[in-house]
Formats: C-alpha cells, structure tokens, sequence
C-alpha cells in the first residue's frame, strides 16, 4: 500500500507540473497585465500544491515548511504588484482620505 | 485497482493469520486517494478554463474558484494520508493560509482590472432583437 500511494502522489505531481506548463502559456501570451497577474497568482497556487505532494513522493517533510513560505510570499506579491501598478508607487498608503477623490 | 489494494494490504499485514486486512489503512488509502483525484481534476479544469475562455473575467473565473477548491481538496488528501503527526498540522496550516489569501487575491484582481476600465467582451451572446430580423 505504501508503494501504491508513492506511485500515486507521483502521478499527482506530474499533473502539477503539466497544469503549471499550461499556465505558463496563459502568463507569456496573455493580452492584459491583469490577464498575466492571474496567471502568476495560480502558478503560485500550484507551486504550493507541487511542494506539498513532492516532499510525500520523496519522504521528507521539510518542503512543507517552504510551502508554507510561498503560500505567504504569493499573497503578498500579487497584491505588490497590483499596488504598483494602480498608483505608480509603492510609497501611497492604501488607506487614506485623500484617495477618495483621486481614485 | 480495489482487489490490489486489497491484496497489498493483506500482504503488509501480519503474516500469522490467515486473511488479516489492514481495513483502516485501506479506507485512509481510498479516501485520500479519492479526495486528491478530485483535487487534480479541478486543478486541471482550472487551467484549461484559463487558457481557453475567451475574456478576462470568465478566466478569472475559472481560475479562482477551481484553483481554491482544488488546492484545498489535494492538501486535505494529503492530511488524510500523513494522520496524526505534525506534518499535518503544518499542511492545515498551508490549507488555512490558501483558504484565507486565494479569494482575497482573486477579488483584489478582479478589482484592479474593473477600476482600470477593462471592459468585459460582450455581444456574442446578446438577445434577439425585437423586430425579428431572425436569429
């Protein structure tokens, strides 16, 4: 049963790594910033999934600390990102009253 | 697939009894393996709804809700093949941590791209017209 689910978890992780090979088409061809966010966004998502299921393929468990890591560090990115590019800077705070007029 | 499972459990179990079946293991294997099937099938229907749909908001779409559900049901397989140790407890964590970021991330999206002004694509859809022009 071990050996079944070694093969198993290796199988899931190939479809990971296919579906982030799509998605990488989505991200280099896509018409709109917002179209490339998105697909960065669920790359990030899949690479979690990807880290998850190697380190049972592999036996050791200390990928899931660094998917722990990427499922912070993807959050934040994408709403760096969007930041960005809504107000030019990084310095603008988001919550301010003066923005209610501007945006 | 049910009777090699079957038979695997019985060979890993203790060889003194005659048929000495594993069930718990068995049912944690079936179960996990279930719940991850299902969470591969929505990750891929996720991607493909991405690189086919034809608009930025039905990709959205596609792309959020599936890569949520399917995230969150690959890690619960997961957490159901580890059991009881800190592995899991860590893979909650990562389930919660997605649970909590991928909608918010979604929704900040799709909000930056309607305060941009990007229009949805209309018209291939719409209603008949009234004068009855046909189709």
């Amino acid at each position: 049963m071990e050996m079944f689910l070694g093969y198993f978890n290796l199988a899931a992780a190939f479809f990971v790594i296919i579906s982030m090979v799509m998605m990488l088409g989505r991200l280099l061809g896509g018409p709109t910033l917002y179209d490339r966010l998105l697909a960065v966004n669920s790359f990030g998502t899949k690479t979690i999934l990807f880290l998850c299921v190697f380190c049972f393929v592999i036996n050791r468990p200390d990928g899931v600390d660094i998917a722990l890591l990427y499922a912070l560090m993807n959050f934040i990115a994408t709403i760096a990102v969007l930041k960005y590019f809504n107000y030019r800077s990084l310095g603008v705070p988001l919550i301010e009253e003066q923005m209610e007029d501007s945006v | 697939m049910m009777m090699s499972l079957i038979l695997a459990a019985a060979s890993s179990a203790d060889q003194g009894a005659s048929l000495n079946i594993d069930w718990i293991g068995l049912f944690r294997t079936i179960l996990s393996c279930a719940s991850m099937l299902t969470g591969i099938f929505f990750v891929m229907a996720g991607t493909l709804g991405v690189l086919r749909l034809p608009d930025f908001y039905t990709r959205l779409h596609a792309a959020g809700m599936t890569d949520t559900l399917g995230a969150e049901l690959v890690i619960l397989g997961l957490i159901i093949q580890s059991g009881f140790t800190q592995m899991s407890l860590k893979l909650l964590l990562v389930a919660f941590f997605l649970l909590l970021t991928s909608p918010t991330a979604t929704h900040a999206i799709a909000n930056a791209a309607y305060k941009a002004k990007l229009n949805p694509k209309l018209g291939k859809y719409t209603a008949p017209s009234v004068d009855g022009d046909g189709s």
